[in-house]
């Protein structure tokens, strides 16, 4: 490999890393909310909203059906609306942040569910109101769930934004078919592959710890 | 509350039903309420209680009515599905009746809005069979909690936890995460929690039922304390006679839903009338052994032999198993074969088995209210028992 490969390897490695990255803080910041409503509105649960679950259940359910490479091109005049442009890194980030938040929802509510009932019970009979319950029970206690279903989410985004090079974005992903699958150079291929397996492996090794750490209490 | 009521002196004497509390009847802490109603008192009101299930409705509470007064330790005992969980929670309503009022401290609590559903649960402490602790915050955290999300300040949340965990015996133990704790140390947070709102009802869901026998009698023995110094009134639920033995005053019986027996514990457990009450007593009962009990025969044939005789007594009207009295009926050779008499509450209630020679005119003559409230032959054995 050219020092010049390694420069672009080092580059599509950058914007991998943005892509996943900034989609993933969207992902997270908006997952939970709707994973804490979903679970919330969930029938016996404190919020008596049956309809907007069922609704926002249909949406998720919607979103995640969707093959990611269909919701990239779909959502193409909402990416301008948002970034402007519907090339480069940032195009890339919305679909992806679209597409990872329904899946971190999922996975986060399934997390929430898990919170022992009692708990919310007795959290209630000591006079907590429902964000204290928020606040003090359902996240805290769901906490190493949230953090094994993030890691989850991270790492499978990592895997979608290979298909950003659809709309110009690079990152590994594209950097390996265009090089690897386009031009046989099988070097190059097998480089971020190597790249792309480390990544995956750090980011796991991340979650892990900290989930370990929690229970660890 | 004051803060005084933590240091409140630990010889005040309890009569049942008149406590220390009533000291605190004019407080300020109950301004608002109606005055004639101590703080601390509960009555249901024709209470029922029907679920919906997928096989239709289902009746867990059927015309509750019953007082429980201030300051008294009420015991509510029941076979598994005989609706005690549900009936406990409506005080606190995390169950709501479906009928019928919960009237606490004189106020109807069904009408009550959010806030005022969360003042009144600041009053009201519960107590868990798991416990419920939160195992992502450590002691201190989850002793703490009913504090912080009233806005109480941090300088005060910190003395009056350590004011507290001092009362249920875990000063030390503020830094640890409840996953460290034994059974018994994590429903001392439990209970640590339940009093840091100083609140003047303690409800306890079958708080002992996952803690083993010694445990048991430690939680039972701190409960009966803080009653006793904060005068504040327990109703506990559970399916263990041994347990309303041991610190209740009041008993409800539920048997499906509806009241079987209700009185103060000496009385139920002398003379239990309902079937369900006889049936959770029975743990309590030790019988005769197998093998005498096949021995017996119901008929003297005149030879001599041993009779058994049981004396009951309810603890009604102070009658007590008067030695003299029975050995002056019996005569010589009268021995106490076995006994299953208990004190409780100051009366004297339970079995006294004898075993006396065999005569014909036995059954005349234990039949005599100034023995015992009720007297019976067992059998006769031809053997020496």
């Amino acid at each position: 490999m050219t020092p010049q490969m390694y420069d672009r390897l080092w580059h599509a490695f950058l914007d991998t890393l943005t892509m996943v990255g900034v989609s993933a803080i969207v992902a997270l910041l908006a997952g939970i909310p709707l994973a804490v409503f979903l679970v919330l509105s969930a029938p016996g649960g404190l919020i008596h909203a049956p309809r907007a679950n069922r609704v926002l259940g249909a949406v998720i359910n919607g979103f995640r059906a969707t093959p990611f490479i269909v919701l990239l091109v779909a959502l193409l005049p909402f990416t301008r609306l948002v970034t402007g442009t519907t090339i480069g890194v940032w195009a890339a980030i919305v679909p992806l942040s679209i597409s990872a938040t329904p899946f971190f929802a999922r996975i986060a509510e399934v997390s929430l569910r898990e919170v022992e009932h009692g708990l919310i019970e007795a959290a209630q009979a000591i006079g907590c109101r429902r964000w204290h319950i928020i606040r003090h029970v359902l996240l805290p206690e769901a906490l190493p769930g949230l953090i094994g279903g993030f890691t989850i989410t991270v790492v499978s985004m990592i895997g979608a934004s290979a298909m950003a090079g659809a709309v110009g974005a690079g990152g590994l992903g594209d950097m390996a078919i265009r090089y690897g699958y386009q031009r046989f150079d099988t070097t190059v291929m097998l480089a971020v592959i190597v790249v792309l397996i480390a990544t995956v492996c750090i980011v796991q090794f991340i979650g892990d710890t900290a989930v370990r750490r929690l229970r660890a209490r | 509350m004051s803060a005084a009521l933590f240091d409140a002196a630990d010889d005040v004497t309890r009569v049942v039903g008149v406590t220390s509390r009533s000291a605190e009847e004019s407080a300020p802490s109950s301004a608002g309420r109606p005055a004639a109603v101590a703080a601390g008192s509960i009555r249901f009101q024709k209470v029922e209680k029907t679920y919906l299930s997928s096989a239709g409705p289902v009746r867990a509470l059927t015309d509750i009515t019953i007082d429980v007064p201030a300051g008294s330790v009420f015991g509510i005992i029941g076979r598994s599905g005989a609706g005690k969980s549900s009936l406990l929670r409506t005080v606190n309503r995390l169950e709501r009746p479906t009928g019928g009022q919960v009237l606490v401290d004189g106020e109807d609590i069904s009408a009550f809005n959010e806030d005022q559903l969360v003042a009144l649960r600041r009053r009201v402490g519960m107590i868990f069979q798991h416990f419920n602790l939160l195992s992502a915050k450590t002691v201190f955290g989850n002793v703490a909690l009913p504090l912080v999300v009233a806005g109480v300040p941090a300088q005060e949340v910190r003395t009056r936890v350590a004011e507290v965990l001092k009362l249920v015996g875990l000063e030390g133990k503020e830094n640890t995460y409840p996953s460290r704790l034994s059974g018994g140390q994590k429903q001392r947070v439990g209970i640590a929690r339940a009093l840091v709102s100083r609140p003047e009802i303690l409800l306890c869901d079958e708080a002992t039922s996952a803690l083993d026998p010694e445990t048991t009698l430690s939680i039972l023995s701190l409960l009966k304390d803080i009653n006793r110094r904060l005068g504040l009134t327990i109703v506990l639920i559970t399916h263990e006679m041994s347990v309303i033995r041991e610190i209740c005053d009041h008993v409800l019986v539920l048997e499906a839903g509806r009241i079987a027996e209700t009185g103060r514990v000496w009385e139920v457990f002398g003379n239990p009338r309902h079937e369900a009450t006889r049936a959770l007593l029975k743990p309590l009962d030790r019988g005769l052994p197998d093998d005498l009990t096949e021995r017996l025969t119901s008929l003297w044939n005149g030879e001599p032999a041993t009779a058994l005789v049981e004396f009951t007594y309810t603890g009604a009207g102070g009658l007590q198993p008067d030695l003299a009295r029975l050995l002056a009926v019996l005569g010589d050779g009268t021995r106490i074969i076995q006994s299953n008499l208990d004190r409780i509450q100051s009366h004297v209630s339970g079995r006294l088995i004898v075993a006396s020679p065999a005569r014909a005119d036995l059954q005349h003559l234990i039949a005599n209210p100034e023995l015992a409230h009720a007297a019976r032959i067992i059998g006769y054995d031809a053997a020496d028992v």
